[in-house]
C-alpha cells in the first residue's frame, strides 16, 4: 500500500528514539472529540480504525469522548498516567492539550490528526481534504440541474474553510458559472452537533435554489443529509463513507481515511516503528477520496465517473493543482 | 420577486424553528401562572426529545413516541410537583436539578440501549416520523406568483406539530382567561389564600398546572427528536428550554405576547441562519461572526429597551402552607 511505504522513510531512526515496548504492556488509547464516536462521520472514522486495530491484533485500547473542552487534558494526562504507550488525540481542539500532556509525558507518544504540535514524541497527521473536496465540488456541479449548489460547514476554522476553498474550485473547475452557497453552523464546537441546525441550513439553500448540498460538519451534517433526503435533493458526506445514510440521495462522500491514520499509528507504535513528525496525507497516499459504492452507483453516471477519475489522477499527477486555504 | 421568494422562505423557517419555543413557553406559562416556577422545562423537553427518539425507533411509530415523550415529561413534571407542592420545596432547585439530571441520564440510556455513543438510532422508517404535510394542490400553487408560493411555502408543508402549536396559542388563550379553571389557575398563583378560602384545592389547581406543562413540554420534545430532526443526540434542546422561559418572561406570562417572542427569536435565528454569506445592499457581505452573534445582539437589545415592565404572578416561587 502507498501509504505505508510513504511512511517507510521515517521507520529507521523511530526505534532508537523512543524503546519499544514490551507487546504485553502496549496498550494504545484514543481520545475522540466532540461529536461523540458515533457522528458517523469524522470521530466515527477514528473509532473504526481503532477497532480494526483491536480486530487484527487482539489488543485492547482505551478511549475517551471528551463533552466538554476541559475535559481534554484531564483524559490525556490521566491516560498518560496510567500507563498508556500511545494516544491518539483526534481533531484539531485537542492540540494545545496534546502540546502540554506531551511536554509532561516524554516517554508517551501522541498522535494528533488534524492539526500540528512540533514535539520530540508528537506526531502530527494532516489531511489534503481541499482535493476530496475539489472532486466533490466537481461531482456536484456536474449532478446540479439548476447550476446552484450549497456547503455547509461546522465550525468556522480554517480546516473547514480549507474543505470549502477545495469544493468551491471543483464546482468552477466543471462550471465556471455555477454559484455555490456557503454557510457555517457556528463559531464553538457546538457548530459539530447541531443537526437541526443543519438541516435548518441545508433548507434556506434548498430554497434559493441549490440542489446538492455538501456537508463539512459532522453530526450537523446528519441533519444536511436528513434535510436533502426530504426535499428530494442531493447531499455530499463527509469524512467517513456516508454514502448508506440514504442510498440514492447522497452522491458521494469526501472520504478521510481518519481510521488508517489510527491504525498505521496503533500499529506502528505496537511494532516500535512509530515516528514523530509531520504526515500529509493526499489523494496520491490514499488518505483522502471520493466514494462509490453500490449506494450511490444509480446517481453518479459513467460520464461523471470518468471526469472525476481522470481528474484524480491529474491531482496525483500534480497536472491539476488544487489550492490550500491559507489562515490569514 | 427574489427578495419575496427569500422574505416568504424566511417565514417559514421562523414557524419551523417558534415551534418548540411555543409549546415550551406555553407549558411555562401554565405553571408559573399557577405559581410554580418551571425551570425544569428544559429537563423536561430533552427527557421527551429522548422518549420520543427512542420509542419511535423501537416501535416504528412516530405517534407512541409522542405518548412516550408525553409520559416522560408528564412524570418529571409530577416529580417537581410532588417536590414543590407537596412538600414545599424549592422550585428554583427541583426544576434544575431534573434539568441536571434528566441531561446525563438521557445519553446514558441511550448508550445502554442502543450502544450508538448516546444518541438514538436514525428515524428513516415509513412513520418514524412527522413529516411535512403537503397541503392539497401546494405543488402547483407554487406557480402562482404572489399568494401560492404563500400558501405552497408558508401554509403548507409543515409538521402536525407546527400546526398543532399555532392552534395551542388561541386555546391557551381561552383557557386561561375565558374558562373557570383558567381564572382559578391565574387566582392560584396571584393569591393562593383566596382561593382555598374559596374551598378550592391550592395544590390540586397546581398539580393540573403541571401537568399540563408536562404534556405540552412532551410535544416540544417530540418535536425536536421526530420532526425537525431524526433521531435523539445529546443536548439537542440546546438551550431552547431557557430561550422559552426568556420568551415568557418577554411576554409578559400572557400567550399572545409570548408567541411574538418566540416568534422573534425564531426569527433571528432564522435570519442568521440565511444572512450568512449574502451580500446585501450597501454593505456588502456581512462576516460569519458577526451574523452569528445577531440573534444575540437583538434580544440583549430588545430585553433591555423594548419590553417594558414584566409583572410575575404575585405567589410565584412561594409554596402554598394552608395553616398561615
Amino acid at each position: 500500500m502507498k501509504f505505508a511505504r510513504s511512511l517507510l522513510p521515517f521507520i529507521g531512526a523511530l526505534v532508537l528514539a523512543i524503546p519499544a515496548r514490551a507487546a504485553a504492556d502496549f496498550q494504545p488509547a484514543i481520545v475522540f472529540d466532540f461529536g461523540g464516536k458515533f457522528d458517523r462521520s469524522f470521530n466515527q472514522s477514528a473509532s473504526e480504525g481503532a477497532e480494526r486495530f483491536k480486530k487484527d491484533t487482539g489488543v485492547a485500547y482505551r478511549e475517551f469522548e471528551i463533552t466538554n473542552a476541559a475535559q481534554r487534558e484531564q483524559a490525556m494526562t490521566q491516560l498518560a498516567k496510567r500507563g498508556a504507550s500511545i494516544i491518539v488525540a483526534i481533531g484539531f481542539t485537542q492540540a494545545s492539550a496534546v502540546e502540554k500532556v506531551a511536554k509532561q509525558f516524554p516517554q508517551v507518544r501522541f498522535t494528533l490528526i488534524d492539526a500540528v504540535v512540533d514535539l520530540p514524541n508528537v506526531q502530527s497527521v494532516n489531511f489534503r481534504e481541499q482535493e476530496s473536496a475539489f472532486l466533490c465540488g466537481m461531482a456536484a456541479a456536474l449532478a446540479s440541474k439548476s447550476g446552484k449548489v450549497g456547503f455547509v460547514g461546522g465550525m468556522d476554522i480554517p480546516l473547514i474553510r480549507k474543505f470549502a476553498l477545495g469544493y468551491v474550485e471543483g464546482v468552477h473547475f466543471v462550471n465556471p458559472s455555477a454559484e455555490v452557497f456557503q454557510n457555517m453552523t457556528g463559531t464553538t464546537p457546538a457548530a459539530w452537533g447541531d443537526p437541526t441546525k443543519g438541516a435548518e441550513l441545508a433548507k434556506s439553500q434548498f430554497g434559493r435554489g441549490a440542489d446538492v448540498i455538501f456537508h463539512a460538519a459532522g453530526a450537523t451534517g446528519i441533519g444536511v443529509m436528513q434535510a436533502a433526503k426530504d426535499a428530494g435533493k442531493l447531499s455530499i458526506g463527509c469524512d467517513s463513507n456516508q454514502n448508506y445514510l440514504h442510498p440514492g440521495s447522497v452522491l458521494t462522500s469526501a472520504i478521510k481515511r481518519v481510521d488508517v491514520a489510527v491504525y498505521k499509528s496503533f500499529d506502528a507504535a505496537r511494532l516500535g516503528t512509530w515516528q514523530a513528525g509531520q504526515v500529509v496525507l493526499g489523494l496520491a497516499e490514499q488518505g483522502i477520496d471520493y466514494s462509490l459504492d453500490e449506494f450511490n452507483r444509480k446517481v453518479i453516471t459513467p460520464e461523471m465517473e470518468k471526469r472525476l477519475n481522470q481528474a484524480k489522477a491529474d491531482i496525483i499527477a500534480g497536472k491539476l493543482k488544487v489550492s490550500e486555504y491559507k489562515a490569514q | 420577486m427574489e427578495t419575496y421568494t427569500l422574505i416568504v422562505l424566511l417565514l417559514a423557517a421562523t414557524i419551523r424553528v417558534a415551534t418548540p419555543l411555543v409549546l415550551a413557553a406555553l407549558a411555562g406559562m401554565f405553571s408559573e401562572r399557577a405559581g410554580v416556577i418551571d425551570l425544569g422545562l428544559e429537563g423536561k423537553m430533552l427527557g421527551a426529545a429522548f422518549a420520543a427518539g427512542a420509542v419511535s425507533a423501537i416501535s416504528g411509530s412516530a405517534w407512541l413516541g409522542l405518548l412516550a415523550a408525553i409520559a416522560t415529561a408528564v412524570f418529571f413534571a409530577l416529580v417537581i410537583g410532588y417536590a414543590c407542592i407537596t412538600h414545599r420545596g424549592n422550585q428554583v432547585v427541583a426544576g434544575m436539578a431534573i434539568t441536571i439530571m434528566v441531561v446525563g441520564l438521557g445519553p446514558t440510556l441511550a448508550l445502554a440501549w442502543f450502544n450508538l455513543g448516546g444518541q438514538t438510532p436514525q428515524l428513516d422508517g415509513p412513520g418514524q416520523r412527522f413529516v411535512g404535510l403537503a397541503w392539497p394542490w401546494a405543488q402547483s400553487a407554487r406557480e402562482v406568483p404572489f399568494p401560492g408560493l404563500v400558501y405552497a411555502e408558508l401554509l403548507s408543508g409543515h409538521s402536525l406539530i407546527v400546526y398543532f402549536a399555532a392552534a395551542l396559542v388561541p386555546l391557551s388563550a381561552w383557557v386561561l382567561y375565558r374558562t373557570r379553571f383558567g381564572l382559578r389557575l391565574r387566582a392560584v398563583g396571584e393569591n393562593p389564600h383566596a382561593v382555598d378560602t374559596a374551598g378550592i384545592s391550592v395544590n390540586g389547581l397546581r398539580y393540573r398546572a403541571v401537568i399540563i406543562s408536562g404534556v405540552l413540554c412532551g410535544v416540544a420534545g417530540a418535536s425536536l427528536s421526530t420532526a425537525a430532526s431524526s433521531g435523539f443526540v445529546r443536548d439537542m434542546t440546546a438551550g431552547k428550554g431557557y430561550l422559552a422561559l426568556a420568551a415568557l418572561i418577554f411576554g409578559k406570562w400572557k400567550p399572545w405576547p409570548t408567541l411574538g417572542a418566540c416568534l422573534l427569536f425564531a426569527f433571528t435565528d432564522a435570519l442568521a441562519v440565511r444572512l450568512q454569506g449574502v451580500a446585501l445592499p450597501l454593505v456588502g457581505v456581512i462576516p460569519v461572526q458577526f451574523i452569528l452573534a445577531l440573534p444575540y445582539v437583538l434580544t440583549v437589545l430588545l430585553l433591555a429597551g423594548f419590553v417594558g415592565k414584566a409583572v410575575a404572578p404575585h405567589a410565584i416561587g412561594v409554596p402554598y402552607a394552608k395553616e398561615k
